[in-house]
């Protein structure tokens, strides 16, 4: 049976540059992330570049993917949120277009490593850090001091607050990462079974094989539900995230 | 000229026969359209719609984070000091509280940290 962690691995396609001992290579992973930026390039410029007043289809898609995410940020982070706009843009374009190439087979799933969802999450971690602190200075704290805690537990509450905080990019990086990598498992495993069954058993394996192939398309159906909703529970709690930088006391 | 006759004679009563179906269906689509309104104001908006999922998605991994977390602060506590095992007892405890609290307030029954400021 086919190994299904095999569609994870990283294969170097060729060398780039090499800084001291460090040989920086380009990776199918690279790759792939190239498409996904490659696609929103075309969906937003491409598809917006004859500004006609009356939408044709792909201008239509590319309006409702702003609408869809500038919504997203108003009613989580209000106006002021806006101004993250490029930001909760971008990945929502990126992560949503990584999972859904990732869904064709033989292509290689970009978010089913952790680097890669560490990574945004902790972007998104620390632009909330530096933001907060640019805009608010030292009052950023004031995040951890929920108001109206007697005296005698407020060490106790600021300490569980300053916890549930770093376990934020936790949370927010490891959701996108198990999702995808648990999905395709799955998806290769059912259909493992198909061929597994039809070697080993032939005709009557190949009659069986019709249950896991049938488990395959709606799995697939499946994943591509979860690749549009990761991508959605990312952007939202980006959004959610970006307005404790905006707003962490009043 | 009298199926002429006829038909002019016929025509204004087919205009109004025409006219009260007409009113009659403006009558039955305006009961309609009220209730259709409103259902179009209580239905979500695109941007919610997921909302559900997406809750049960955030759900399932706020709790693991916050014990993670209490654990690697424990644990490292533990290393530079010497303290071994306390620092991962107190902090263990301490993440999965901050692991409740976040399923809490993903859960909204506790208000996130800038809303609750706001109501004060």
């Amino acid at each position: 049976m086919a190994d299904p962690i095999h569609q994870f691995e990283i294969v170097n396609l060729a060398p780039l540059v090499k800084i001291g001992a460090t040989e920086i290579q380009l990776t199918n992973s690279a790759v792939f992330m190239m498409v996904a930026v490659g696609i929103t390039a075309f969906l937003m410029i491409g598809a917006t570049a004859g500004r006609q007043l009356v939408p044709g289809r792909l201008q239509s898609m590319a309006e409702v993917t702003y609408e869809f995410v500038a919504d997203m940020i108003r009613s989580t982070a209000g106006e002021e949120g806006l101004r993250f706009f490029p930001l909760v843009f971008s990945l929502f374009t990126f992560i949503l277009f990584a999972n859904i190439v990732g869904i064709v087979p033989y292509t290689f799933t970009v978010t089913s490593h952790i680097v890669v969802t560490a990574t945004l999450a902790l972007l998104v971690f620390f632009t909330v850090i530096g933001y907060g602190l640019y805009s608010h200075g030292l009052g950023f704290f004031r995040l951890f001091v929920p108001h109206g805690i007697p005296g005698y537990i407020l060490p106790f509450v600021v300490l569980i607050e300053i916890v549930s905080f770093l376990s934020r990019p936790i949370s927010h990086s490891v959701r996108l990462f198990a999702n995808m990598l648990a999905g395709h498992i799955t998806l290769k495993v059912f259909a493992g079974f198909v061929a597994g069954l039809g070697g080993a058993l032939g005709l009557v394996g190949w009659v069986g094989g019709v249950l896991p192939l049938a488990m395959v398309t709606a799995l697939t159906a499946l994943e591509l539900l979860v690749a549009f909703l990761q991508a959605y529970v990312f952007t939202l709690l980006t959004c959610i995230y970006l307005s404790d930088a905006l707003h962490p006391g009043h | 000229m009298a199926p002429n006759a006829h038909d002019r004679d016929d025509r204004p009563a087919e205009e109004a026969d025409l006219s009260a179906r007409l009113q009659r269906l403006g009558e039955k689509l305006d009961q309609h359209r009220p209730s259709k309104a409103s259902s179009d104001a209580s239905a979500p908006r695109s941007g919610t719609r997921f909302a559900g999922f997406a809750r049960g998605f955030r759900l399932s991994s706020e709790l693991v984070a916050g014990v993670l977390v209490g654990a690697a602060i424990g644990w490292s506590l533990d290393h530079w000091l010497g303290i071994a095992p306390w620092g991962m007892i107190v902090f263990l405890l301490v993440g999965f509280v901050a692991g409740v609290v976040n399923v809490m307030r993903a859960a909204g029954v506790m208000p996130e940290q800038d809303a609750r400021r706001r109501d004060t």
